[in-house]
């Protein structure tokens, strides 16, 4: 899932100043799992932002919403009458969400109330790890299950680097080495063999170095004909 | 020969080999670089220049590798991965080489979280092992890694870092034996302190005949003080100080003259054993004492082969 | 002792209410500026709820809870303690002072330490001045 946190309240605050009937956005998807922009931070957050306009005297009206996933215009689309007369919208979505309510109300600013971070999962209550590099060319076969891409702080694919010390990344104590866990975890699976071979530079094409990308699936996707056929707009 | 360089030439013959590392400046002036060289020259082989060590942006090692020809001294460029990609890792590489560059050490690089510019974006296109394919590949094929031919190919004689005190150890010599199939030709090890671990990392190298298959240059680094002991002990990723060591830092009289004698004896030691074919000599911010451990260690004089 | 203080506090239906009587029963000079809210545990407040409180002019908000390990819903008053510190870290944030906000864990004989928490409470406000939205409310 994508993991995220919400700015500062101070930035936040910052970032709304000019604006006076503000819409906050949530989304029940990712952002609710880890606790940064689901329906409840929508309505804590709100209420901050209440409590700082009758301090300040910004007289802000503080309108909320919260959608299943702020990235589809289907869920995106319903929240127009709530958009009305609002002058921004504060989304708490990931970026992808405040991008897709930017481009489906462009009369009214979209302003971002999360930082958006990394694809990761919940290890335990409350932490929230990175896990995946998204580098579009998946090598996890090679390296027992763990993305050496973003696990390891050099993306290197050839074992550790010399900073591998007790299980941990030169980088600080708290960071397991990656390295580390892919050689356990071969060994675990008994394909230590996968280590002896050299992996060459990777192709970066398909990673975010290649360009915005864009993945097409011609099956779904409908033409002029099937549009009308279909009643669709 | 794969670039008749001094070091190669001493490697290949058999000779015990001695290597030291200059650390560049961090100014527009190449003066101190001049000055280092002439207090160095005639105590090593060849001589390491760093490469932003630290994540530090300093004179590159390039530019003072060139210094240090123009002073009669051979250098070993050191080249990370860390702030290049491989369009100008091949670059830098056509470029050194035709300035008269012979050795070039890959290695991954410090991250730059350990530097004085955290805010940068690293590069990691590729690592070191990558690294060494590449650059190989640009010596004994002619071409570039996509298989562009070059007009005149490089001749280098390439190194590559290793490190016997990093985990998991069981890893380390199978480690070895990549960078050994990707090209490496000699290596350097991160400082020993660490006797014990070191001769059991060895004697997994000879089990798996990579001794025979590269040039392995035992890392040592002289200590200063007992602060420095206890830096590197506690504050250093991937490196072990024995307690012993930093007790006798710590009981000396005099750091100074307990640090060169320590590390003579490690030097006295290590020629003696079988698969370490050189030694690295770091003396990170006290270049100035290389020739005095050299001497004493009964290896000079370090003539050119 | 200027002007009356509001101060809201919600007490659990056991420790906290239990210290709240018997602080009423035996303490004399119990300060009249508390509005106690009895919940059922701790574990009902949501952050929310304390935010409301100083946007309808609260000087100050504290929670009375079960000492730990001995909250009768088992965890009522640990998320309780979760939900305070967020509190606090709002309220600093938006420059009214997180010692506006407090838990205090009490057993239900603890009268005694009701009102001390009472006055920990007076005395954060005295120090921090009046919620400016109280005039307005």
């Amino acid at each position: 899932m994508i993991i995220g946190e919400q700015k500062p309240l101070k930035e936040i605050c910052d970032i709304l100043e000019g604006h006076h009937r503000i819409l906050v956005a949530g989304c029940r998807s990712c952002v609710a799992i880890c606790l940064a922009g689901g329906e409840k931070e929508v309505g804590i957050l709100s209420e901050s932002l209440r409590l700082h306009s009758d301090l300040a005297g910004k007289g802000w009206e503080i309108d909320e919403v919260t959608v299943e996933r702020q990235c589809e215009n289907e869920w995106v689309r319903e929240i127009a009458p709530k958009i009305e007369g609002k002058d921004a919208v504060l989304s708490i979505a990931c970026g992808v969400g405040a991008q897709t309510i930017q481009a489906m109300y462009p009369k009214v600013r979209s302003l971002p109330g999360l930082n958006t971070s990394n694809m990761g999962a919940p290890i335990e209550p409350g932490i929230f790890m990175e896990r995946c590099g998204g580098c579009g060319d998946c090598v996890l076969h090679l390296t027992g299950g763990i993305c050496p891409i973003v696990r390891c702080a050099k993306s290197l694919l050839n074992g550790p680097c010399g900073g591998s010390q007790n299980g941990k990344c030169e980088i600080g104590k708290e960071t397991p080495c990656a390295w580390e866990e892919i050689y356990q975890s071969l060994k675990e699976l008994g394909r230590l063999d996968l280590l002896e071979a050299n992996i060459p530079p990777k192709d970066w094409t398909p990673s975010r170095s290649g360009g915005p990308r864009k993945i097409v699936r011609p099956e779904a996707v409908m033409s002029e004909t099937e549009r009308q056929l279909r009643g669709e707009r | 020969m794969k670039a008749d360089s001094n070091l190669e030439r001493i490697l290949t013959s058999g000779k015990f080999a001695v290597t030291a590392e200059i650390g560049p400046p961090r100014s527009a002036s190449a003066d101190l670089v001049r000055k280092k060289a002439e207090e160095m020259k005639g105590s090593a082989d060849a001589f390491n220049l760093t490469d932003n060590q630290t994540a530090m942006s300093r004179m590159s090692s390039i530019a003072c590798a060139v210094v240090l020809m123009q002073q009669g001294l051979e250098p070993v460029v050191q080249m990370t991965c860390r702030d290049r990609n491989r369009i100008a890792m091949q670059s830098d590489v056509l470029g050194a080489s035709a300035l008269g560059v012979l050795d070039i050490l890959c290695l991954s690089g410090d991250h730059q979280s350990f530097g004085n510019m955290k805010e940068a974006k690293n590069v990691y296109d590729v690592d070191s092992i990558q690294e060494l394919m590449i650059l190989r590949k640009m010596r004994d094929e002619g071409k570039l890694w996509n298989g562009d031919e070059l007009d005149v190919a490089p001749k280098l004689f390439l190194g590559a870092a290793a490190n016997p005190f990093a985990d998991p150890f069981e890893f380390r010599v199978t480690r070895l034996g990549k960078k050994a199939a990707a090209g490496a030709d000699f290596v350097q090890t991160q400082s020993i302190y660490d006797m014990e671990r070191f001769e059991k990392w060895m004697g997994l190298v000879r089990a798996r005949g990579l001794h025979e298959r590269v040039h392995i240059l035992a890392g040592v680094m002289p200590l200063k003080s007992h602060k420095v002991a206890l830096y590197m002990k506690n504050k250093v990723s991937g490196m072990i100080v024995p307690d012993a060591i930093v007790e006798r830092m710590r009981n000396a009289k005099d750091p100074k003259e307990e640090g060169v004698l320590i590390c003579v004896e490690q030097i006295d030691h290590l020629k003696s054993i079988e698969g370490v074919h050189g030694v690295h000599i770091m003396a990170v911010n006290w270049e100035e004492i290389v020739p005095r451990i050299v001497s004493e260690a009964g290896l000079t004089p370090r003539n050119r082969y | 002792m200027s002007q009356t203080k509001r101060i809201i506090a919600y007490c659990c239906e056991h420790g906290g209410m239990g210290a709240a009587e018997r602080a009423a029963k035996e303490q004399s000079q119990f300060a009249s500026d508390v509005v106690i809210i009895s919940v059922e545990c701790l574990g009902r407040v949501d952050l929310l709820h304390l935010l409301q409180a100083f946007r309808e002019g609260a000087d100050a908000v504290f929670v009375a809870g079960c000492l730990e390990k001995n909250c009768h819903h088992l965890y009522g008053n640990v998320e309780a303690r979760k939900k305070v510190d967020q509190a606090k870290r709002v309220l600093d944030s938006l420059g009214l002072g997180g010692d506006r906000a407090e838990m205090f864990n009490l057993a239900s004989n603890q009268g005694l330490e009701f009102k001390q928490s009472v006055d920990i409470m007076i005395g954060r406000v005295e120090r921090l001045g009046p919620n400016p939205l109280g005039a307005k409310k």
